[in-house]
């Protein structure tokens, strides 16, 4: 619960408490399961869901949760953290309702380096624990192991211990099929008083692993130098034969200046027209570029979205404090219907289990995906700042001796003065003159 | 700066500048090259120093022991290589994949405008392999290299072999933040250049080659690897890269961090750095040399030459198995390597504090731009010395000095609003100066003709000459070359052919000023960008360009003013530029006087400049390099080495675009051309 405990915490400072009933909460008021697949990189992604009718703190010791250790989650090459909240109702007639409290968090292994080079994996190489009792407050503790048969010969994987169940769903459009072993089932843990899942492959995977999905997308800056630059972004159709539209949203720092007129979209060497474009250009220092495009992908193609931009040179104060790292460019994101290979059926969300509430299906044909692309890293010039007062000393003077001195040069005019002759003697001499009236001498 | 302003003073400085001529450029020059050798000395060179504060204060423990592993990769790859003849893409491929990297590969082709005979190829196609480690739980943004360059002729087996173990004891560390591209190209440079082309899908020299499908990000710093032994003596560095362009300072500090705490003897161009011991200066100054002719050369001194066009900090090591009786081990080499990284891991931002400009005269002691300048500053001050002297002739004020002109205006009182107008079409000025104008335009246009004929023939004509001559390819580029060098020089006589009816008498002047401006100006801008070429052209083209005058047939030209203008202070007291105007008048209708002097002199001006011509200075500059390496040549070694110096330094400016040809034949031989031509003047 290392992890998961801050987060109800936090949860609970933003809501406040007393909106939910004061009863003891009811046994089954808690599910809990663990799914793990492998991923198309040959890593291994697991996800834990805690759903529980938030009633009360909750302090789970046991089940799922001792497989939290923040040293090992900490290992991996990715962690994401999820909390959902929403009314539901408590009963059928919905007189009252409670709070249900959702938490998700979904870790990436590196196979490689936990699997000493090999792509097996077990719970006790990922988390350093094994599972030894379920929770004693969950009405439902499962673990799902993808143990999808993607080539056509069967028997390339193998779990251990052999599940007493399994699961078929329809999962972003393929049927997948899930191992299944419930903590509550006496059977599954009593053997050795611990469950140690262990997946071995029977071969080194090379054409097991899970097919590149049919969306996937890839961003970059490219050119070189201060001055001019293209921002690229790759966006990937490996369906065999069904093209589909994306919304494809950007948006562009200002001190990015865009040139709208170099967007070009190329798929398959042709120019792909997008069907709709949204265009709001940027304001210094008030908002970013927003460039919204529907872009049709052609079957098994790659689209190529390019579009050149200048770097501005920003006012010295606002400059980050280490301006030489660049700056980020926040990822596009894409928003597609990508078609499925199976239909999937409708599902009731209350028996099926929990991760299918992570990916929701439309309709039959088609389920929905947003992607993120990388963010960016653009250098823009950059002053010396450890200079600035004896630059701009060095060139004020610079400037004004050599501007003064030639500005008073060619706007002079030389002329030979006779010097004058007698000092005071002869102005005296003057005053008395212009008193007598004669000329001056 | 009541020095300008006040008419009397300014006079007075001219009248030193006027009667001290000769002495001062001749002191200016020694004092440019006492000033570029005095370098390698304490006072001028400091000790090098960490700037970076994120590579500084850290320390990090070095782990590496995979030198078994390495020596297993080397014996491998070399095995792989001998069976296939090219690069073991598939083997690089699956062994990169097995030590747990994302692998891509990228295929290129290039035709070489001409056959490359020095290393043998002209249709270049081969395939890169590159491998990425993804640092956990970061975004991919940013990103280091370690690359090996393969080529025919450098088979770089433990290189690669070190870059695998490196690239699988990486991979286990968990602290890595930024991504490491551990990248093997073929072809050493050209493999190189187009990975990175791809890799910022830029097409700057027309290459062709495959996208690239994986990135990571902006790249940081990049280090380039050589070896070829089972163990070193030494570890030799190169940081000049393309067009003279070097890494920031502390990249050098880094790797110098850690051969020290390794205890590795390192080397900067192949010369112990022991500036403790007594000839430690000396040797000083023969690195200093070294580094000097390698970075006037714009050739990259290893695959990391190419990554700088790119903003990315780089430099190449390269391992040195010699006769001394220490060696080291492949495990010595990782732990250093391994070090860095983990430091260059460590940077916030890119590597900007220390120094981009700065010569070295060992690896513990460098010289900043601040202190090198005058050296060069010293050079360019004889022509401005030059300049000046010959634009105080008021037959000449006209073209540079504005101002000059302004005053003299003034002074012989013409209005302001008459002499706004250019200086060139003025209409108080006598007649014979625009004439003298007039007659500069052939030769400047003849002689950049001459230089565009330079650049384009040899490539372009290349096929013609071979079809009609007993010649291969690029043996008819490079005597093409030398022909149109050579045909350079029949430019006085096309030119009087052009101008025999109307050439001025005095007008080789404005043409050596224009001639001076113009090297000055080229001079001043190479060495702002390259120190090194700037320097080596200005020590060698200076005294020619200073010295050279007509000193064609029997008779020449002396006005009164000219005299006065040369040989005695032009004029004294106040009064003098009231005559000015008159004078010069008085100078267009000259007097013809016999001057025997002039003409057993010439042969041996013509010999000089022909000395300082830029052809001649780079092979001096062979020469030099030769015998500082301690492998003097023989004049006929020292030809070939020439003939084949050329054919790489045009090929060189079109495979990777460095600007040493172009600069060449575009800018300073035309240059060199207008002096030719003031030598052969006819009067």
């Amino acid at each position: 619960m290392a992890a998961t405990a801050p987060l109800s915490l936090l949860v609970l400072l933003l809501l406040g408490p007393g909106v939910w009933g004061q009863t003891e909460p009811p046994r089954d008021s808690l599910r809990e399961e663990l799914v793990i697949t492998p991923l198309p990189s040959g890593d291994v992604a697991a996800t834990f869901q805690f759903r529980t009718r938030w009633d009360s703190e909750l302090q789970r010791e046991e089940g799922l949760s001792v497989l939290l250790k923040a040293d090992r989650l900490f290992h991996t090459s990715y962690h994401s953290q999820a909390v959902h909240i929403r009314p539901v109702c408590r009963d059928a007639r919905c007189a009252s309702i409670s709070w249900e409290l959702r938490q998700t968090l979904s870790v990436v292994f590196d196979a490689f380096v936990t699997g000493q080079g090999k792509q097996d994996w077990s719970l006790f190489r990922m988390f350093s624990r094994t599972l030894t009792e379920p929770c004693p407050l969950a009405s439902e503790s499962r673990v799902y192991v993808d143990v999808t048969n993607y080539s056509q010969d069967n028997e390339t994987l193998e779990v251990y211990p052999p599940p007493l169940t399994t699961y078929q769903d329809v999962v972003l459009g393929t049927r997948k099929t899930y191992a299944v072993y419930d903590l509550l089932d006496t059977a599954v843990i009593n053997n050795s008083r611990s469950l140690n899942l262990q997946l071995k492959w029977k071969r080194p995977p090379g054409n097991e692993a899970p097919p590149t999905p049919f969306l996937y997308a890839q961003r970059y800056v490219s050119g070189y130098g201060l001055h001019n630059g293209e921002l690229s972004t790759l966006l990937y159709n490996t369906h065999p034969y069904r093209a589909f539209p994306v919304l494809l949203l950007d948006t562009v720092p200002w001190y990015l200046r865009l040139y709208v007129h170099t967007l070009t979209i190329t798929s398959k060497g042709k120019e792909n027209k997008p069907s709709y474009i949204h265009y709001q250009p940027a304001q210094d220092r008030m908002q970013p570029h927003l460039l919204e495009m529907l872009i049709q992908l052609p079957a098994s193609s790659v689209t190529k979205v390019s579009i050149q931009f200048e770097r501005a040179l920003l006012k010295w104060t606002e400059y980050t404090p280490d301006p030489n790292h660049g700056f980020y460019v926040s990822p596009s994101v894409l928003s597609a219907l990508v078609p499925s290979e199976v239909a999937a059926q409708p599902v009731d969300w209350e028996e099926s289990p929990l991760f299918n509430t992570l990916f929701p299906a439309s309709d039959s044909s088609s389920y929905f995906v947003r992607l993120y692309t990388e963010p960016l890293l653009v250098s823009l010039p950059t002053p010396d700042f450890s200079m600035p007062y004896n630059v701009i000393c060095l060139t004020c003077t610079v400037v004004a001796v050599c501007y003064g001195s030639f500005y008073n040069l060619l706007t002079r005019t030389f002329q030979i003065e006779e010097p004058s002759k007698g000092g005071l003697a002869r102005r005296l001499a003057n005053l008395i003159r212009r008193a007598r009236g004669v000329p001056p001498l | 700066m009541g020095l300008l302003s006040d008419p009397v003073r300014r006079r007075a400085l001219a009248r030193l500048v006027l009667r001290l001529n000769a002495p001062l450029c001749v002191l200016s020059y020694v004092a440019g090259i006492a000033w570029f050798l005095a370098l390698a000395f304490p006072p001028l060179t400091q000790r090098t120093y960490m700037s970076e504060n994120a590579m500084g204060s850290t320390m990090v423990e070095e782990q590496f022991a995979g030198g078994e592993r390495a020596r297993s990769f080397a014996r491998d790859f070399a095995a792989h290589r001998r069976k296939s003849g090219a690069l073991p893409v598939a083997w690089l491929e699956w062994t990169m994949r097995s030590v747990g990297l994302e692998v891509y590969t990228q295929s290129f082709s290039r035709k070489l405008p001409f056959p490359d005979e020095t290393h043998e190829r002209y249709m270049v196609s081969g395939i890169n392999v590159y491998g990425i480690l993804r640092a956990p739980r970061a975004a991919s943004t940013e990103s280091l290299v370690l690359t090996v360059p393969c080529g025919p002729e450098s088979p770089n087996s433990q290189a690669v072999g070190l870059m695998l173990a490196l690239a699988a004891h990486f991979r286990g560390q968990i602290y890595w933040a930024k991504d490491i591209i551990f990248l093997v190209t073929e072809h050493d440079l050209l493999g190189s250049e187009a990975w990175l082309e791809a890799y910022h899908d830029v097409n700057v020299t027309g290459m062709q080659s495959s996208p690239l499908q994986g990135r990571a990000g902006a790249i940081q710093a990049a280090v380039a690897l050589e070896l070829s032994s089972d163990v070193v003596t030494s570890l030799d560095v190169a940081v000049e890269g393309l067009n003279g362009q070097l890494p920031n300072l502390d990249l050098l500090n880094l790797f110098q961090t850690f051969c020290q705490k390794g205890g590795l003897l390192c080397t900067l161009q192949g010369k112990p750095q022991d500036w403790t011991s007594a000839d430690g200066p000396l040797q000083g100054v023969q690195t200093l040399l070294l580094m000097a002719l390698q970075q006037a050369s714009g050739h990259p001194h290893g695959a990391h030459g190419l990554f700088l066009r790119y903003r990315v900090e780089a430099l190449t090591l390269r391992g040195v198995n010699s006769f001394r009786q220490y060696k080291y081990d492949l495990v010595a080499v990782g732990k250093a390597l391994e070090g860095m990284f983990r430091k260059l891991n460590h940077l916030l931002e890119r590597l900007h504090q220390s120094f981009f400009f700065y010569l070295l005269p060992a690896l513990s002691r460098f010289v900043s731009i601040g202190l090198y300048m005058p050296a060069a500053g010293f050079l360019l001050l004889v022509l401005g010395l030059k300049i000046s002297s010959a634009s105080r002739c008021p037959f000449v004020a006209s073209l540079s000095h504005a101002l000059e002109l302004w005053v003299q205006l003034h002074e012989a009182g013409v209005g302001p609003e008459e002499a706004g107008g250019t200086p060139g079409s003025s209409p108080p000025l006598p007649a014979t100066q625009r004439v003298g104008l007039a007659s500069l335009v052939a030769p400047l246009l003849i002689s950049q003709a001459v230089g565009l004929a330079l650049y384009v023939l040899p490539v372009l004509g290349q096929h013609v000459a071979a079809q009609h001559f007993p010649v291969a390819e690029a043996e008819a580029v490079v005597l093409t070359l030398l022909a149109v060098y050579a045909a350079g020089l029949a430019l006085p006589h096309s030119t009087h052919w052009v101008l025999s009816t109307q050439a001025p008498d005095r007008s080789w002047m404005a043409l050596k000023l224009v001639a001076l401006i113009y090297l000055a100006l080229q001079l001043a801008c190479i060495t702002l960008t390259n120190f090194s070429l700037g320097f080596l052209l200005a020590a060698t083209m200076v005294p020619g360009a200073a010295l050279t005058k007509p000193s064609g047939p029997r008779y020449v030209l002396v006005s009164p003013h000219h005299k006065a203008c040369r040989d005695v202070p032009p004029t004294s007291g106040a009064s003098a530029p009231r005559h000015r105007l008159p004078l010069t008048r008085h100078s267009s209708s000259p007097t013809r006087a016999p001057l025997d002097l002039a003409s057993p002199r010439r042969p041996l001006r013509a010999a000089l400049l022909v000395l300082t011509s830029p052809a001649a200075a780079l092979l001096g500059g062979l020469f030099l390099w030769q015998r500082l390496q301690e492998a003097p040549l023989s004049l006929a070694e020292g030809w070939r080495l020439f003939l084949a110096v050329l054919a790489q330094g045009v090929l060189a400016h079109h495979t990777y675009g460095a600007l040493l040809f172009p600069l060449l034949a575009l800018g300073l031989f035309p240059c060199w051309l207008l002096f030719w031509n003031v030598l052969f003047w006819k009067r």
